[in-house]
């Protein structure tokens, strides 16, 4: 599923902010990642997501080896992994409707099951009547609900959410994990980075700890 | 592979905010005004090139002052009689007396239509083809026989107005580079405010799986249309122009109808730019799509 074997990252000629990551994620698991404010979580999803580049090391996601593929390779890669920002990163000239069905129209399925798709998951976030609204329209948490419904859309293989509960109360934070748990029981690999440890002890599950850009502690090594 | 992201006429990029439908239509109008007027200009440089070309290189002009004065050597016979008599007596050469219509025809520019009823004594005027192409022999002997006469080799204002020709046609070429460069420039850098205004947006459907060409069809469409349209009105401007201009210059322009209220604006100008003035926006366009294509694709090129 995905495999880092001495994986760094720096920016342009800037310092390493990942170092030597050596970690493999079977399909299907769920893996929190932790770390404290500048360890390096979201330079490792921007990774995970293809956002970057390695500049150190072998990266391999669903099968694509990233650090030598073609950009042209990576865009059907992309949509095969959904994402969920703690800032939503919903496009704000868009509705509720199309902000999720875009992902869809990106690979190119007929508008009607678009539609039928999109109107079936946004009811199953209890969104069915908010399809026509703007995100500016929308409340933290049911943004939050459109931004998990675009990055489950597609089925995607491979779902990381950065900090998802991080603009969320305690009630909708705990039904978001609820969703998370529940696609992954559906099969979907999860990575989820927090600074939520309540979160991390009422959803036990193997974690990756990042701190200064190395990982000191990784229960999944010996999965790959 | 999917070739587009949105049904027809969608914009999930936001572009119809990020790329004003008045700034870059009002340049392109001007310039494609500008371009209208430079390709009309080299048309009627070649028209007029090709019609003072026309002629022969050997066609010479002789004027003849008084030419109702007794000649000097003639017996009797007017300056106009006796040169006349020694043109038609060369076989070497064909020569033609022109006649009082042609005569107002050639100076209706300078002084209209009322030539005819003149006081101004008007020389006599020969057309002559000469079999050679030096006149100075047949000056020298004309001279003898009317002093003052004038003999006009017009092989060479005919040389000096094809350099003319040729500089007014390079000139409107260069103009025309000149425009497309500028159009080029300004698509661009409307491109490169667009990128910069949506970079989150296209982050966004970048991450998604979006590909280069998706991106760079949205932008291309957008650019292209409102260049499009800008160059329509630019159009829409300058024909109206172009045909005053036509109907200013109609005595020197050979081949189209004069100037008159009835003149058919259709062949007010000719065909050829009728032809070409249609193809500015196309150009444009393509020039648009183009440039758009490559600046977004450049753009994209850093993106991983």
């Amino acid at each position: 599923m995905v495999r880092l074997d001495g994986v760094g990252l720096r920016y342009g000629g800037g310092p390493f902010v990942l170092q030597d990551l050596n970690f493999a994620l079977q399909a299907g698991s769920f893996r929190w990642l932790l770390g404290p404010s500048g360890a390096g979580k979201t330079s490792l999803l921007r990774l995970l997501t293809l956002a970057a580049r390695p500049s150190v090391g072998a990266l391999n996601v669903l099968g694509v080896q990233v650090d030598r593929a073609k950009r042209r390779e990576l865009p059907p890669l992309r949509r095969q992994i959904g994402m969920v920002f703690q800032d939503f990163r919903l496009l704000p000239h868009l509705s509720a409707f199309d902000n999720v069905a875009l992902p869809l129209r990106l690979a190119g399925r007929p508008e009607g099951q678009v539609r039928a798709d999109v109107g079936e998951l946004l009811r199953w976030v209890g969104l069915s009547k908010r399809v026509a609204a703007r995100p500016a329209a929308l409340s933290g948490g049911e943004q939050q609900r459109v931004a998990i419904a675009r990055a489950v859309i597609g089925r995607p293989a491979l779902l990381l959410a950065d900090e998802p509960t991080g603009n969320l109360d305690e009630a909708q934070a705990e039904r978001l994990m609820q969703l998370l748990a529940e696609l992954n029981r559906l099969g979907t690999t999860v990575v989820v980075a927090t600074h939520n440890e309540a979160l991390v002890q009422r959803y036990p599950s193997p974690s990756l700890l990042l701190d200064e850009g190395r990982l000191t502690l990784s229960s999944v090594a010996e999965e790959g | 592979m999917a070739t587009s992201f949105r049904p027809r006429g969608a914009d999930d990029l936001g572009l119809r905010r990020a790329l004003s439908d008045r700034l870059l239509p009002l340049l392109v109008a001007s310039m494609v005004f500008l371009a209208a007027l430079a390709l009309a200009g080299a048309v009627a440089a070649a028209g007029l090139a090709r019609h003072w070309q026309g002629g022969a290189a050997a066609l010479v002009t002789i004027q003849v002052p008084q030419p109702d004065m007794p000649a000097a050597t003639g017996q009797g016979a007017t300056r106009a009689e006796a040169i006349e008599a020694v043109l038609k007596a060369d076989a070497s050469l064909a020569a033609r007396r022109l006649g009082t219509d042609e005569l107002s025809v050639i100076l209706r520019p300078w002084l209209g239509d009322e030539v005819t009823r003149l006081s101004l004594a008007l020389p006599a005027v020969f057309e002559v083809k000469l079999a050679a192409a030096s006149s100075g022999d047949l000056a020298a002997k004309l001279a003898q026989l009317a002093p003052g006469t004038l003999v006009e080799q017009n092989g060479v204002w005919l040389g000096r107005l094809g350099v003319l020709a040729a500089s007014l046609q390079a000139s409107a070429a260069l103009a025309l580079v000149v425009v497309a460069v500028v159009a080029t420039a300004v698509v661009a850098i409307a491109t490169r405010a667009g990128l910069a205004a949506r970079r989150d947006a296209i982050e966004i459907v970048h991450g998604l799986g979006a590909t280069d060409r998706m991106i760079a069809r949205q932008f291309s469409g957008r650019v292209t249309l409102l260049v499009f349209v800008g160059a329509l009105l630019g159009l829409v401007f300058a024909i109206p122009l172009l045909l005053g201009l036509a109907r200013l210059t109609a005595p020197f322009q050979p081949g189209l109808p004069q100037a008159g209220p009835t003149a058919d604006l259709l062949d007010a100008l000719p065909p050829v730019l009728w032809a070409l003035l249609p193809a500015l926006p196309v150009a444009a366009a393509a020039i648009a799509w183009l440039t758009t294509q490559s600046t977004v694709r450049s753009w994209l090129a850093g993106l991983p």
